[in-house]
C-alpha cells in the first residue's frame, strides 16, 4: 500500500493518463491491466469449480437411475433406465406431492408478503419523513445480527398454545417480512424513485397509500422481484422451523426428503432419486431466474 | 425530503358548490385528514416489520430466558422456578462441550477455506472471460439445492463403505477414512456440504466489490512494477476488507447455528453413535423434542447466543486487523 500514494505523488495525473493511454481504451480492467482473454489455465479452473458444483447433482441422478443392486457393485457412470421406478418408490415412501403443494403455497405466500412489507417498509424509510426514521433503519440492520433461530423454544410454545403447531402458518407467519427485504428495498427506493413523482402525485390528490400503490411499488419493479426470487429460494430450502413445527404427515419438501433416509433400510437409489425430485423444481427455477440471481448477489455486495 | 411538507396542502378542488360554508368545512376536514396521511402513514408502513420481529424474534429470546430458569416439559409445560439449575446441570453434561467443540470445528473446517476458495474464484471470474454469464451461473448452482438434498447426497458420497471417496482413495493406494465414526472426519464432511452450498454464492459477492475497486489503483500499482500476484495480495485483499468482515460475520452467525446437514448425516440424526458430529442447534434439538425438556434446551440456546454474540464481536476485530496487515506489507 505505501507505494501508491508515493507514485500518486511523484509521478501524478499525467503518468497516470499516459499509462491509460498505453493500456488502450476498455470497458473494464482485470487487475493487471491486460486486454488479452485469459489462457486455458483460467478455463480450466473455472471448468473444474462447475464441474464440483454440478457433480454432486449428477451423481445423485446415476444413483436415483440405478436399481440398488447394481450400485452395490459400485455406480456405473452412465444412467440407468430405474430412474422412475425409484420415483415412485418415493412417492409410496413420502408424502411428495403434498410437500411439493405445501412447498410451493409456503414460498409463493412468503414472498409475496414480503415483497409487499418490505416495499411498504422501504417506501417509508426511503422516501417519507417521520420522526426517529433513521433511528429506527438502524435498529431493522441490527435485527439482521440477530439469531432468532435460537428461540424456537418459546415460538414453539406460542404456536402449540395457538393451536398452529402442524399447520403451513406456523411456518409462514414468522416469514412475513424480514429485515433484509426492508433494508434492501429502502436502499433501493432511494435511488431509483424521484422525490417529485411523489410530490406530483400528492399534489393531484393522491392520499399516501395511493402515492405507494401508483408511484413506489411500480418503481420498486426491478428489486422487488429480485427479493421475491431470494425469498422464494430460502423458504424452499429451509429445514430447521419447519422440521420442528410441521407433522411427517403434512411436509414441506425438505422435512419430507428427510424422511425417505429416517426409514429402517436405506435404499440409496430411492433416497437420491427423492433429492433429485426435490431439487428439479428450483433448477427450472433457475434455468429462468439464474441471471437474476447472480446479479442480485452482486447488487447486494455492493450496496450492503 | 421535503416533499410531504409541501404536499400537506390539500389538492385545489375542482367542484364549486352553492354553499360556500359547506365547502370550506369540507376543505378543512380533508385537510385533517390528509395531515395525519402524512404523520401516520410512514409508521403505520413499517410497522408489520416491528410487531412481527418483536413477536416471533425479540420476545422469543427473552422468553427463552424465563423458560430456560423454570423445569419446563415439552407436553406438561411449565413447572417450577428453578434458577440456574438448568444452566449447572447442562455445563455438567460432557454432551454439552462435545456440541461445542463440534461446532466450532465445522465452523472453522467450513468458513475458512470457504472464504479463501471464493475469493480465488472471485479474481478467476474477475478476467476478461468469454461467456462471463455462463461461469457466474454455474458458480452459483449450488445455491439452489436445499442443504437436506446436499446433505443426503454428500451422506452416499462420504459412505464409510464403497462411498465414491473412500474408492477413490483405495484406488490410489490410500487407506479409506472413516467419515461417519471418525470425529474429524465427521466434520470435514459436514464442513464439505456447507462450502459445496455457498462457496460459489461467496465468489459472487467477491466478485463484486472486486470490480467495485478503481482502476487507477491497479494502473498505479502496475506503474511501480507491481506484478499480479503482488498487486492481488498488496491491492486486491486489503481493498476487499469490507466484504470480507461481512462475509465472514454472515459466516459466523448462520455457521455457528448448523443443523440440517449434520442432522441428515445418519439416519438416526443424532449426531452418530457417540454425538461425534452433534452440534449445538442439534444438541437443542435433542434436548428440547427428543427429551422434552424444554428448560433445559432454552438454557443452551442462551448461551449458544452468548457463544454467538461474543465470536461475531472477536471475529470483527480479527479480520480487522488481517486485513489492515494485509494492507501494510
Amino acid at each position: 500500500m505505501s507505494s501508491i500514494p508515493m507514485i500518486e505523488q511523484t509521478a501524478g495525473k499525467g503518468a497516470a493518463r499516459a499509462a491509460q493511454r498505453g493500456l488502450g481504451s476498455r470497458r473494464r480492467g482485470a487487475p493487471g491491466g491486460t486486454m488479452r482473454r485469459p489462457g486455458f489455465l483460467t478455463y480450466g479452473f473455472l471448468g473444474a469449480v462447475i464441474l464440483g458444483s454440478v457433480f454432486p447433482l449428477w451423481w445423485s441422478f446415476l444413483v436415483g437411475s440405478h436399481d440398488s443392486s447394481v450400485i452395490s457393485k459400485g455406480v456405473p457412470l452412465v444412467p440407468g433406465g430405474n430412474f422412475f421406478a425409484n420415483a415412485a418408490s418415493v412417492l409410496d415412501t413420502i408424502p411428495f406431492w403434498k410437500a411439493l403443494g405445501n412447498s410451493i403455497i409456503v414460498s409463493t405466500v412468503t414472498a409475496l408478503s414480503v415483497v409487499l412489507f418490505s416495499t411498504l417498509a422501504g417506501f417509508a424509510f426511503a422516501k417519507l419523513r417521520f420522526r426517529g426514521s433513521k433511528g429506527l433503519l438502524v435498529f431493522v440492520i441490527a435485527t439482521m445480527a440477530v439469531p432468532t433461530q435460537l428461540g424456537v423454544v418459546p415460538l414453539f410454545i406460542v404456536m402449540a398454545k395457538l393451536g398452529w403447531t402442524g399447520s403451513l402458518w406456523a411456518v409462514i407467519i414468522p416469514g412475513v417480512v424480514t429485515a433484509f427485504g426492508v433494508f434492501w428495498m429502502t436502499q433501493y427506493l432511494r435511488d431509483a424513485l424521484p422525490d417529485e413523482l411523489i410530490e406530483a402525485v400528492r399534489i393531484d390528490g393522491a392520499s399516501m397509500i395511493q402515492a405507494f400503490w401508483h408511484v413506489g411499488l411500480p418503481a420498486a419493479r426491478p428489486a422487488a422481484a429480485m427479493l421475491a426470487l431470494f425469498t422464494f429460494v430460502a423458504t424452499w430450502t429451509n429445514f430447521f422451523w419447519p422440521f420442528i413445527v410441521l407433522d411427517p404427515s403434512n411436509p414441506t419438501l425438505p422435512v419430507a426428503l428427510q424422511l425417505l433416509q429416517a426409514a429402517h433400510f436405506v435404499d440409496y437409489s430411492i433416497v437420491l432419486a427423492g433429492a433429485v425430485l426435490s431439487t428439479i423444481p428450483l433448477l427450472l427455477l433457475f434455468a429462468v431466474a439464474g441471471r437474476q440471481l447472480v446479479s442480485g448477489i452482486m447488487q447486494g455486495a455492493v450496496k450492503g | 425530503m421535503a416533499v410531504t411538507d409541501r404536499v400537506q396542502s390539500p389538492p385545489p378542488n375542482t367542484n364549486q358548490r352553492a354553499s360556500r360554508d359547506k365547502s370550506v368545512k369540507r376543505l378543512a376536514f380533508s385537510q385533517k385528514v390528509s395531515k395525519w396521511d402524512v404523520k401516520l402513514s410512514p409508521y403505520l408502513y413499517i410497522s408489520p416489520f416491528f410487531v412481527l420481529f418483536a413477536i416471533t424474534g425479540l420476545f422469543p429470546l427473552a422468553y427463552t430466558a424465563w423458560v430456560s430458569l423454570h423445569s419446563w416439559n415439552l407436553i406438561g409445560g411449565q413447572g417450577k422456578f428453578t434458577g440456574l439449575e438448568n444452566y449447572e446441570f447442562v455445563l455438567a453434561q460432557p454432551f454439552f462441550w462435545n456440541a461445542v467443540g463440534n461446532t466450532f470445528s465445522i465452523f472453522l473446517l467450513s468458513s475458512v477455506p470457504q472464504v479463501v476458495v471464493a475469493i480465488a474464484i472471485a479474481a478467476v471470474l474477475d478476467a476478461n472471460l468469454r461467456a462471463k454469464t455462463f461461469w457466474r451461473m454455474g458458480v452459483l448452482v449450488p445455491f439452489v439445492v436445499a442443504p437436506v438434498a446436499v446433505g443426503l447426497i454428500f451422506n452416499n458420497l462420504f459412505a464409510d463403505q464403497a462411498g465414491l471417496f473412500n474408492e477413490l482413495l483405495t484406488g490410489i493406494g490410500l487407506d479409506p477414512v472413516r467419515w461417519h465414526s471418525d470425529s474429524l472426519a465427521s466434520h470435514a464432511a459436514i464442513a464439505t456440504m456447507v462450502n459445496f452450498r455457498w462457496t460459489g454464492y461467496n465468489a459472487l459477492i467477491f466478485l463484486a466489490a472486486m470490480q467495485a475497486i478503481p482502476r487507477d489503483v491497479y494502473e498505479a500499482a502496475t506503474i511501480d512494477g507491481a506484478g499480479r500476484l503482488r498487486q492481488f495480495f498488496s491491492v486486491t485483499v486489503p481493498m476487499l476488507r469490507p466484504t470480507i468482515i461481512f462475509v465472514v460475520i454472515t459466516a459466523t452467525i448462520g455457521g455457528l447455528q448448523i443443523f440440517d446437514e449434520a442432522r441428515v448425516f445418519d439416519q438416526a440424526g443424532l449426531g452418530g453413535a457417540d454425538r461425534q458430529w452433534q452440534t449445538l442447534t442439534m444438541y437443542i434439538w435433542e434436548l428440547g423434542w427428543g427429551q422434552r425438556n424444554f428448560g433445559r434446551a432454552s438454557a443452551v440456546a442462551w448461551l449458544l447466543f452468548l457463544i454467538i454474540v461474543i465470536i461475531a464481536m472477536a471475529n470483527f476485530l480479527i479480520t480487522r486487523r488481517i486485513a489492515t496487515q494485509g494492507g501494510r506489507r
